[in-house]
This record gives structure tokens, sequence and C-alpha cells, in this order.
């Protein structure tokens, strides 16, 4: 680990000053710690931002605002969570362990970077998102856990969120300050595609904070459920997951939000399935036919072919299994 | 170099092949264990109950020191920098930074560090145990990826661990063998384990296999594995003038400081290590680069040294399991009797160790059959020395061989435990000695019972809900050993007894067993006895490996107790109770020896020490030559029964349920007994299910160095776990006991393999099974 200066932020402007001094926001320190520890990364400053908002509370219009520094055991127990969000809370426990969850911020959590096992081979191994122009060893190396959609030819890598899969079937929003002002995000738009630059993981700006997540209201959303499969029981990265919520009314599918984990560079919305189910009758076929809609695209890598029936397979016995439909 | 090794191997084989003829012929009577152990009788002592952890209350209260907690005089932190590359030259070396850094006192390279002849390579010679042969940071050449190429000392481990970072090393690659298939084009050779080909041939086993009624032939491969001890791997080290102070987490203390002294130009007494606690071995834990290193630094900084090695640095240059492909071919006749049974294949290994995975073991006496072959070949590769591995051999080997007879099993149409009974052998398979002691059929008709078997439906039948159910069952098998090197000194005094011995605790309660034992033989309470191990001054070369430790602990106190109770009678004189009476006829009991049928002659050992103006009575002695095992084929066995869930949807596989019966000769502590067959069933399940080294054919890297992304299992992988044995002594053993430490994890990957067969249909012969095979 390289030595590094450690403030404590005490409030937003303090954070946001630190910042602009070159300082990296500090969460949980369940990822970014990790990684300093193998030098992926080498902060001068860190600015810990857990003294802010650790509050959760309703929103005028019956949604829920999240403070950044809620930690994810504390938004998984939240009883509006549990029952308005369930796919929220059990897309957060699906991730990690009891004791990183006690540790892990909500804001932490969005900026997770990737677990390719060539990432964090600082000395042995070629990475493109570590050091731009390098070469990727994961496409003919270990890529079991790697993207199957809106990979580039730079980067392969997967975002290993739960929680933000879950989000962003929930339409959720990322509120961000800057020494400019503060911004507004759709979850969908804060990570990014690798393309050609896939050292960027989102649109955040040098210097950016995310000081909440906001749940818009959502009929729908106590509707939903979250299935991870992954390589062993617990504390494992997903291989696929499948958040999703639908409403389904006299056989006909009113209005669903499907989204995938395990992937993609980025939480994957799954809007060409969405848009093949909403109208249609709920059935096992509509929703078999959602799924191949969705991974028509999908590229498999040398070792993650599987993912792509896998995922198919998962999308249609979840959906099965909130509509209702004997598989 | 290599040659010479090969021929001195073939002769020291061929020499111990005519030596085993004379043993087998020669009769019982001679033989250790000819004469059963007099404490295979006694019922009512502390031996067969269950006792907890005499180190338990020290472990709990956290103040049992392991090698990385002992804090020496101006003691310094060491960290290592790794080679990148698997063969090659390192062509520059940029120290300066880390040199300059904050607390940095020495970087050690090739370049600085002291002259050292290369570890004695384990087996090559009685207390040799390096975990390979190369020079340790002696030139610029590099052996593999992940070879230590740089060492920083510095007052704090984060301090020498960030200057680590700062080194930076250049490299000249060379073409490096790192993928199997090239290896193997380049030619194969035989595999020879402890002297002997891994070879053996009865008949003409391909033509049995040809005409026989019923026959399997396929092919079954396994990954990598690397040691995952929860203990890291760590020295603390200071040289007294020219005298090394070991402080070891090691399975071998006196193999090590031979070796150590071997290293360093120095005799063995010359240097002390000491091992109290060790947090699981496995195999793993002997001599690897890191203890050399740790003792050339603290040599060139003049400073005690500490080497903790970091997850990643136990993947890099501590040795595991290596990958083995096997094929198992099985003839059998109308009935179901083996007509031929073949085992071989290749598996990899370093040039520089003595390895060859040997997974035909289980073969070798597992089975009766009229035509045998057995082959091991070897491919070589530019990789970290592979080593021993829970159950080397069996485990990996009992996955390709079970899983074989269940297909065998299937496809005729017969239950698969009444398969592998039908060929129950009535002497050893390959030597044709008779077994001490082997309740196989016992094992399996107990656990089948307990199980519920004859529950079990026909593959692909049993669902709820989206989960397929199905059963399998195994054989597990390990054998007997006793190694050469034993010895213990009893000391006696009026109030009690200690007995010392260079023997090992790695977690597995050697300490808790062996005091019980202790206790029955002196006929002492387990309070007035005193075990202790774990330092390479006290007698005895005794490794923790093998699971023989307890065999060889136990005939070493065994041969200390009968020298003691020969200098007791001789102390007691014509005055006692005990006159005339020689050791035969003689046991400790109530504090002192008594006649065996007539309690009132007895003496306690205050009156015969005070009458003769003794305080203590020291005695030392070895026991002889493990030549049971030779007249003997003795071998513990066990049936592992399994329930299994397999998701129709996603693959994703469970284990359900699972039951080890296991006939491994007397248990001496059924507490801690089941916590290593339970222990032994957990690795087998990571064996089976998730674990793999990923190691990179491009680079020969290891790509997953860490407990996040290589596998084991977790707690919600592993079921509740029964466990229960035939508890029939062993006469040929001391105690009756063969080791429990190795046989748990036998058989466990074939017995879900099996039972996955029965859940879906599918065979995988691969591990591990992963859910893409399942789906």
């Amino acid at each position: 680990m390289t030595p590094f200066s450690f403030n404590r932020a005490t409030d937003r402007d303090q954070a946001l000053t630190l910042a602009t001094r070159g300082a990296r926001f500090l969460g949980g320190g369940t990822n970014l710690v990790d990684l300093m520890r193998e030098t992926v990364e080498r902060p001068a400053a860190l600015a810990d931002v857990t003294g802010l908002s650790r509050e959760i509370s309703e929103t005028p219009d019956g949604g829920l605002m999240i403070g950044a520094a809620v930690t994810n055991s504390a938004l998984a127990a939240h009883a509006a969570v549990r029952t308005r969000y369930p796919v929220l809370s059990r897309a957060i426990l699906a991730g990690a362990s009891a004791q990183i969850r006690n540790m892990a911020t909500v804001g932490g959590n969005l900026l997770q970077r990737t677990r390719c096992t060539h990432f964090y081979d600082v000395e042995g191994s070629r990475c493109n998102k570590r050091q731009p122009g390098q070469g990727c060893d994961a496409r003919g190396g270990f890529n079991r856990i790697h993207a199957i959609l809106g990979a580039s030819d730079a980067c392969v890598a997967t975002h290993p969120s739960d929680m933000c899969v879950a989000l962003a079937a929930l339409d959720a929003l990322v509120h961000l300050a800057s020494a400019s002002g503060t911004r507004t995000l759709s979850l969908t738009e804060l990570h990014r595609l690798p393309g050609d630059q896939p050292q960027i993981d989102t649109v955040l700006e040098p210097g950016e904070l995310i000081t909440a997540v906001e749940l818009p209201a959502s009929a729908l959303a106590a509707h939903s459920t979250y299935r991870k499969v992954r390589d062993r029981a617990s504390y494992a990265f997903s291989l696929i997951s499948v958040a999703a919520a639908i409403e389904v009314e006299d056989g006909r599918i009113e209005d669903v939000r499907l989204a995938l984990g395990g992937v993609a560079h980025k939480p994957w919305r799954a809007t060409r399935a969405e848009e093949s189910l909403r109208g249609q009758p709920a059935s096992l076929d509509t929703f078999r036919a959602a799924a191949e809609a969705e991974l028509a695209a999908a590229v498999p890598l040398s070792e993650n072919g599987f993912k792509i029936e896998l995922a198919k397979r998962t999308i249609t016995a979840v959906l099965a299994e909130l509509a209702g439909v004997d598989a | 170099m290599k040659a010479v090794e090969d021929a001195k191997q073939a002769v020291q084989g061929a020499a111990s092949a005519v030596m085993a003829k004379a043993v087998q012929m020669a009769p019982d009577s001679w033989m250790p264990g000819g004469k059963p152990d007099p404490l295979i009788r006694a019922q009512h002592g502390h031996v067969g109950r269950p006792i907890s952890r005499v180190d338990g209350p020290v472990k709990v209260q956290g103040a049992a020191p392991y090698a990385a907690e002992f804090p020496l005089d101006g003691m310094l932190y060491a960290a290592l920098v790794f080679s990148t590359i698997a063969k090659g030259k390192i062509t520059a070396l940029d120290t300066d930074a880390a040199e300059a850094a904050t607390g940095v006192k020495l970087v050690m390279t090739y370049r600085n560090a002291p002259r050292m002849k290369p570890m004695p390579l384990f087996m090559t010679s009685e207390k040799a145990c390096g975990g390979n042969d190369l020079p340790v940071m002696q030139d610029a050449q590099v052996y593999w990826n992940g070879e230590p190429v740089a060492l920083v000392l510095a007052d704090t481990q984060e301090q020498a661990d960030h200057a680590a970072s700062l080194i930076h090393v250049a490299f000249e690659e060379e073409h490096a063998i790192t993928a199997l298939a090239e290896a193997k084009a380049k030619g194969v050779e035989p595999g020879q384990f402890m002297g002997q080909p891994l070879k053996f041939e009865n008949g003409a086993a391909e033509q049995a296999l040809a005409d026989a009624a019923h026959k399997v032939d396929q092919r079954y491969t396994t990954p990598r594995h690397s040691h995952n001890a929860i203990e890291l791997h760590a020295v603390a080290v200071a040289w007294e003038g020219d005298r090394l102070r070991v402080h070891d987490a090691t399975q071998m203390v006196a193999h090590s400081a031979w070796s150590l002294g071997h290293v360093f130009g120095i005799a063995e007494d010359q240097v002390h290590v000491t091992s109290p606690f060790v947090g699981g071995g496995f195999g793993g834990k002997g001599l690897w680069q890191h203890q050399v290193l740790a003792a050339a630094a603290a040599k060139l900084a003049g400073r005690p040294v500490r080497l903790m090695l970091s997850r990643e640095g136990v993947y890099r240059i501590v040795g595991g399991r290596t990958i083995t492909e096997q094929r198992v071919a099985l003839g059998a006749d109308a009935e179901g009797r083996f007509d031929a049974l073949i085992h071989t294949g290749t598996t990899a290994m370093s040039h520089h160790n003595v390895l060859p995975e040997p997974f035909i073991l289980p073969a070798r006496s597992a089975y009766a059959t009229k035509t045998m072959k057995l082959d091991v070949e070897v491919a070589y590769l530019d990789m970290v020395a592979n080593t021993f591995m829970r159950a080397p051999g069996e485990a990996v080997g009992t996955f390709a061989l079970e899983s074989a007879i269940d297909e065998l099993a299937h496809d005729m149409g017969v239950d698969p435990i009444e398969l592998r009974l039908r060929n129950e052998p009535d002497k050893d398979p390959t030597t044709g000695a008779p077994f001490s002691s082997r309740e196989v059929e016992k094992a399996f008709r107990d656990g089948a019972e307990r199980f519920g078997w004859a529950n079990r439906q026909a593959p692909g039948t049993r669902r709820e809900g989206e989960w397929l159910i199905g059963t399998g069952v195994a054989t597990a098998t390990y054998p007997y050993y006793r190694m050469p090197g034993g010895a213990a000194r009893i000391t006696l005094t009026p109030n009690g007894a200690a007995i010392d011995i260079a023997a090992h605790d790695m977690g597995m309660g050697t300490a808790t067993a062996q005091t019980q034992v202790a206790a029955d033989r002196l006929g002492l309470d387990m309070a007035q006895v005193t075990f202790n191990y774990g330092d390479s001054t006290l007698p005895g070369v005794v490794m923790a490996g093998g699971s023989q430790q307890t065999a060889a602990i136990g005939a070493s106190v065994m041969a200390a107790h009968r020298a003691l109770v020969t200098e007791l009678l001789k102390l007691a004189g014509n005055d006692s109770p005990l006159a005339g009476l020689d050791a035969d006829e003689v046991v400790g009991v109530n504090g002192g020896l008594a006649k065996i049928d007539d309690a009132s002659a007895h003496e306690s050992y205050a009156s015969i020490l005070a009458r003769a103006q003794r305080n203590e009575l020291v005695v030392e002695a070895e026991p002889p030559s493990p030549l049971e095992t030779t007249h003997w084929s003795m071998h513990s066995h066990g049936a592992m029964f399994c329930e299994v869930r397999v998701n129709a949807v996603t693959g994703e596989l469970r284990v359900s349920r699972f039951l080890g019966s296991f006939d491994c000769g007397r248990i001496l502590n059924p507490k801690t007994a089941a916590s290593q067959f339970r222990g032994g069933i957990i690795m087998g399940l990571g064996l089976a299910l998730m674990e793999e080294t990923q190691y990179d054919e491009r680079s020969g890297r290891i790509m997953n160095p860490s407990l996040a992304e290589y596998h084991v299992p977790v707690h919600m992988d592993v079921p509740e776990i029964e466990v229960m044995w035939t508890d029939i002594p062993d006469p040929h053993a001391p105690m009756g006991a063969r080791g429990v430490g190795e046989i748990g994890i036998t058989g466990v990957a074939a017995a879900v393999a099996n039972a996955v067969f029965n859940a879906t249909g599918k065979r995988v012969r691969d591990l591990p099974i992963t859910l893409d095979k399942l789906l």
C-alpha cells in the first residue's frame, strides 16, 4: 500500500474541498482499500465521507431518499425497502458477507470496480482498464465472470455489484454534488460501457460526490425479486443475476422491469426484453422470447459461453415465479 | 543430476522389492505389531473418550503463540517481490526507491544474498524436506512465475510491503513450458514415488478388458489446487552467533532443522526449530524458500526477521496439488467380478520436486481383479514445485476409480455397493500380503443403513420444484503408514510423567490424543502427563504427514515405555511386590506398575523412585523399523454417502446430506477424530464442487491467488455431515489405531459426482463440478 493522507469530512462542503485538492472519497473501504493494498489504486489522499448522510427518508412523491453513507446492511434491513422494494433488499443480501455489508456504503457500492483477476494482477497481467493501451489478458485468459453484452475489444470486464442491478430495475436516481453545483442522473446513466476508454467506469466528473440514491415511488416494485446464480452458495460474485418486477392483469403483462447483473461493464437494464414483454400474455413462451431478444446481441468469450443460456433460463424462471406461471 | 537421482531411486527400489518379499515371508511374531499392543485390550481408560483439546483454553484465550507471533528483540519485517515470468533472466533490478523508503533497513536480491546451498529435496535423504532444490536467490535465473526475486526488511510490515511495491525488475524471457499439451508433446516420463515406480502390471489387462462381458473405459480430469491453511506460512528467525533460532509453522521440525543446517553449512544441532502451534498444514507446511530467505536476510541485516507470506505469497511459492488426466477402465464378468482394472494417466510436475501425484495408489489395494495395469506418467512444466496436499494420490485417484465403478454398476444394473463388495479382495491385490484388518463390508452396510441408501431411486426421477435430487456412494481409502525415525523420551517423576517427541499438532489434536494414550499406558491421570512436541531438540524425526503421526508417536512411546518399565523393575528390586516380574508381565495402573492379572501386586512410581533414592527416571528409545506395513496390507477404509440437489434451471449444485462411515481401527478420541473426518469431507466437497487454481497456460502465472477468487466451501455449501466408525482395533497397529487425518477427503468427489448422476443422468468426469457442466 502506498502511503496516503487521510481526512474525515464533517460536511459536504469540506468533502468537496478535499476533493478539489485531489482526495479520493472513501466509503466503507471494502473495495477501495483492497485495491490500494494490491496497488491497483494509489491515491495520495483520502476523504472519508461516511460521516455524511446516513438517512433514509420518504420523498414527497412517495419514494425513498437514501443517503450515500447508509450502509448496505442498514438499507437491506430497512422496513420500507423490504416491503416496497424487496428486490433491493434481496440483491444487497445476495452480495458479500454480513461483515462487509456492515461496512460498505451505498455510494461506495455504486463505485465498485471490476473483479477481473487480470485487473487485480498489477505486476503480472496486461489490463487496459488499469493501464490504458496495455492490452487485455482477460480476453484469452480467465473470463468466466466476464461480459457477454456491451463489451469492447479493449475490455470485457463486468461490474460486480448486486445492489446496482436492483437499482437499475427500479429506475433509481443518483444525486451528485461538486464544487460547481448539483445534478441528478438515472442509475442506468451512471456507469458506462468500456468502449475504447475502459479505464473510466462512470460518467462522474473528477471530484464529484454521490450524495444520495433516490427510489421513485413504484407500485410495481412491491412485487419484485432478485435471483443470483454463482459458483458457490454464498460469497461469490454473480455469473448471472436477474432483478425483476412484473405486474400481470388478466393474464397479460401490464408492466415490467428487468435488469441483469454479471453480464456487462454496467448494471444491464434489459430494455429489449421489457419491450417485448409489455402487453403480451404471461407465459413461459413469452418470457423465453423476451430473454432471447435481450441476449440476441450476446457475444461469448472463451470461458463464459454458458452464461448466455444461463441468463435466458434465469430470466425465464424469475419472470415465471413473479407472474405465478408454472415452470 | 536427474539421471543420477533416477538411477539411485531405481536401485533403492529394487533393493526394497527384495526386502519386501523377505519381510512378507517372515513370521508374524518377528514383526512390530506381531504381538498386539496391550493397550488395545484396555477398555476403561482415557483412550476412546471424547476428551476436549488440552490446548483448547489457551487457544480460545488467544494466548497460543503461532510462528508470526514471537516478538524478537530488534526484529525487522520482511516482504517479498515475485517474478512475473516463468523462465528467463533478471536483466535489471531497480531497488533505489525501495532502499530510500521510510523504515527500510535492507533490500536483498541475488546480488547481495549470502551464498547458500539449495534446499535438500524432500525424501532424497532421511531428514531432507525442501519443497524444491532450486538456488534460492543466488543468481539472475528465474525458474517459475512467482519465484521470489527480492526481499525487503523494514521496521514495520507496512513499510516493507510498500517498499516492495517500489522495486522494479526487468526480465529477459526464455521459452517456458507452461501448457500441458506442449509438455506432453515434449515427452512424458515414468512417475516414481518413494523410490518405487508408479507402475504395476499383472496379466494382460488390455486383452482382458477387450474380452470382458461388461466394461467402462473413461477419462477423468482434475485441476490444480492450492494450499489455503488459515494460518499463513510464517517464520520468525534470529541468528545467535552461528546458531539459528527458528520459530516456524511446520509439519516437520527435525527435518527443517537438518535441512536449514544443510543450506547454511552448519550442523543440525546449530539450528533450533520450534513450532508449538500450527494453523493447519495439510501437506503444505514444509520447508519452502521463505524460511531460507528469512534466515539469509537476518544474517545479512544482523537482526531478527519475521517473514509472513501474504495469501498471494502462499500461492506463488508454496506448491499445491497438481493437475491429473486419468484413464480408468474396468472389465467385469457377468456377475460383476473384475477381469481387468486399468488406471493410468498423466500428471504435471516441475523439474525440481519429487511428487508425481500418485493417483493409482487406491487401485493398488482396493479391489480383487484378475488382471491389473497401473501407470502414472509425468509431463514437466515450468511451474511452482507441486507438493503433498491432503491425501495426495487418493483424493483425486478415488474420484476417477470410484466414478468408473459407479458407471459400471449403472451399466450392469447392479447396486454400486453390491458391485464393490463382490470385488472385495481376500489378500492385497498387488503385494499378496494379508490384510491386517479390513472391515469394508461393515463400513458399507452400517453406513447404508444409517443413510437410508435403500430409498435410492433411478437416475433423474426425484424432483422437488426446480431441484433434482440424487444419492451417490464411493469408497474412501488411505494407507496406514509409519515412517522410520521415531524416538521418544519419558521423564517419570513421583508426581507424573513427561513425554518428549519432535512431533506436531497442527490443530488436529495430537497432543490431546497422545496424552490420553500415555496416561493409559502409564496408569496416570491425564493431568499428570505432559506431552511435549514441536521442537527439533526433542527426540525423533517424526513428520506430521501421511496420516502416520499417531502410529509413529504411538510406536515410539511404546518403545520408551518398555524401556521405562524394564528400568523401573530393576530399580524396584527384590523388596517390591513386583519382584521377579518382567516387562511383559506388568502394566501401568493406579500411578504405578501392577502384575497384569493380579492388581494386588502393585507398587507406585513414587514408591519405586523413593526407594531407589531417585527424583526422576529418564528413558529414551526408538521403535523397531516399520516392517508391519510390508508384512501386512494395512489400510483404512470408508464408505462415503452423499445426497445432492441440482437445480434444473441453473445447474447449481448443492450437497444436502453427507455421511462418512469409516474403518480406521480404534478411534482414540471420538471428538478430535470426528473433526478430522468432517474437515476432510469438507475439503473433499471443495475438491468436488469448486476448488481450482487458475493457472494461466500462457504465462505460467496463478491468477486467483486469494480466498475471494479461489473458492473453498463457505458455510452454506456444507450440509450437516454425519460420521460414524467401526472402532474395530487393528491388531497390528499401535493402540489398534490407523490414522484418520487424510481418509476424510478421499472418495468424496466421486460420491458427489455419482450423486449428481443419480439426480440428473449426467456424468461429470472433469472436476470441479461447476454449474456450467450441468446446464
